[in-house]
């Protein structure tokens, strides 16, 4: 399936030019480069995946949540192996398994579809419940959600029930890119945190920040990370 | 006589016991049931609270785990106020569940509106791939239940009701069942409908069929019916009218044919009361369906006894 000479042979400097290969979304070009230093060092340095433990029940599991602009998404899927760089120029085409939203069933890694927003983080809670039943004590649970689509009450209802419920392999990260219409600074941690998640907030396109972010013992607790990058609209 | 619902703990506690992949996923609204369970399985009964978009979405989530979610509350929780988690979180994940509802159309008319769900199937129609269960006594719905669980991963939509019929039949999760045989008209008897249907018919010159499992629509057994029968088919329904109409179209689609939906109406009651004067003011009491599938149906079905 995957195209073995293109594995594990980019590096972060070559995700704007996979990026490139893709057109036709340019409404959500914003959204997609929001998040790419994110989904970079999830899979370079904290998530225990790869294109052959797709299906390994011990493999941690990453739920994009915001479906919105998934070009960084493909990219680094394509950049770690997972999708052959020859799918991404067909990005939204008919034949193509890469939408502008999108589908598990069609692209190779991808956890969950993702594009109507509020999804992806009370489907991580049932995960990480699945694990726990299962006894499956190693794989965490990450979802990646926007601060816009926080303005979705579905979300609160799985913050509201993972911090009290003690979901400690359960992982949030928020790309904060002052989206939300009605939000106030230092809103979002404080959100989590009410409902007894550890918090942190760091600067989105800090690498280091960003791992020891993900990185921060959080024993007994589920995690959230804010992840601050430029306003979409200045 | 015990109720669909009171079945449904102690039968799903079973089968938590006996099948590691089954977990039960609720709302508070039947926690209690499941009080001895959770003490066994603490993993694998989860309570979300008040919480029922995250009902549906953590069922989904379980079940990308390798889980079988068995997952309940009031059908208009159930199906309605989370119906995109539904469709998405099941149907565009190709995740399975189990969804049991309870208070069906208008178990608790003194609740009111807001607790009653007659759309229920006609939603589920709206998306692909769903089995769905309505039986018609207590004894069917364990049989149902266990059918329902023992699916695979299929999404499945078991439907239980206060309404029953006196006696249980047997049920395969699959086929309709002929429990009347006559020449001239068909009347299929959906789930708890059927103690009416048979009073209603008594001395018609009409076949009988008893479906419990709706979805898929057992096309095959209908047009099986109407060889002997004929092409003039009434379908009784526990919930909105009309609902199976088009699959029964569908299944005699190549031959003349006329249908007559009955069931639920449309239009909101606005009234409390019992659940017999519900089923009164929708037309589907014996007196009522037996005028209007008389009147359907005409002279040639007309007291043969």
């Amino acid at each position: 399936m995957t195209n073995a000479t293109h594995t594990y042979t980019y590096r972060y400097a070559d995700l704007p030019g996979l990026m490139a290969l893709m057109t036709g979304d340019e409404k959500h070009g914003p959204a997609a480069t929001s998040t790419l230093d994110v989904l970079w060092v999830l899979y370079d340095r904290v998530l225990r995946v790869s294109p052959e433990r797709t299906a390994d029940p011990e493999r941690d599991r990453f739920l994009l949540s915001k479906g919105h602009g998934p070009m960084a998404y493909y990219a680094v899927l394509a950049g770690k192996g997972f999708l052959p760089v020859e799918w991404l120029p067909g990005f939204g085409s008919y034949d193509s398994p890469l939408g502008h939203h999108p589908d598990r069933t069609l692209v190779p890694g991808a956890e969950i579809g993702s594009g109507s927003l509020g999804h992806g983080l009370p489907i991580a809670v049932g995960t990480a419940l699945g694990l726990r039943a299962q006894g499956l004590d190693e794989p965490r649970v990450w979802t990646l959600v926007g601060d816009a689509e926080l303005d979705e009450g579905s979300n609160h209802e799985a913050i509201a029930f993972a911090g009290p419920a003690g979901l400690d392999r359960l992982h949030t990260v928020v790309i904060d890119n002052s989206s939300a219409t009605y939000a106030r600074p230092g809103g979002i941690a404080a959100r989590f945190e009410a409902a007894g998640w550890s918090a942190l907030t760091v600067d989105g396109r800090d690498h280091e920040a960003l791992y020891a972010a993900f990185t921060a013992p959080h024993p007994g607790r589920p995690h959230v990370v804010v992840a601050r990058v430029e306003p979409k609209s200045v | 006589m015990d109720t669909m619902r009171d079945r449904f703990a102690p039968v799903v506690s079973r089968l938590l016991d006996e099948d590691p992949r089954v977990a039960v996923v609720l709302a508070e609204i039947g926690v209690d049931g499941f009080s001895e369970a959770a003490r066994r399985h603490p993993d694998r009964v989860v309570n979300v609270g008040i919480r029922e978009q995250l009902l549906v979405g953590a069922a989904a989530g379980l079940a990308l785990t390798g889980l079988r979610p068995v997952v309940h509350t009031f059908a208009s929780f159930l199906v309605e106020r989370p119906f995109e988690q539904v469709k998405l979180d099941l149907g565009h994940q190709d995740a399975g569940a189990v969804l049991v509802s309870a208070a069906a159309s208008f178990d608790w008319p003194a609740g009111g509106y807001t607790h009653m769900a007659p759309g229920d199937v006609a939603l589920l129609d709206t998306l692909d791939g769903w089995t769905v269960h309505v039986p018609g006594h207590p004894d069917e719905a364990e049989t149902l239940l266990r059918h329902a669980v023992a699916a695979g991963d299929d999404k499945v939509y078991v439907r239980l009701s206060l309404q029953s019929n006196s006696l249980a039949l047997p049920v395969d999760g699959e086929r309709f069942r002929t429990v009347r045989e006559g020449r001239s008209g068909v009347v299929v008897a959906v789930g708890p409908t059927l103690d009416a249907v048979l009073a209603a018919t008594e001395g018609l010159d009409v076949t009988v069929l008893y479906a419990t499992t709706v979805r898929p629509f057992d096309g095959a057994a209908l047009r099986r019916a109407t060889e002997t029968a004929g092409t003039d088919v009434v379908l009784v329904e526990p919930y909105l009218a009309g609902t199976s109409t088009a699959a029964a179209n569908d299944a005699l689609s190549d031959v003349p044919h006329r249908v007559l939906g009955l069931g639920v109406g449309r239009r909101e009651l606005r009234r409390y009361g019992q659940l017999e004067e519900h089923v009164a003011a929708h037309g589907l009491d014996a007196r009522s369906l037996r005028e209007r599938v008389g009147s359907f149906l005409g002279a040639g079905a007309a007291a043969v006894a």
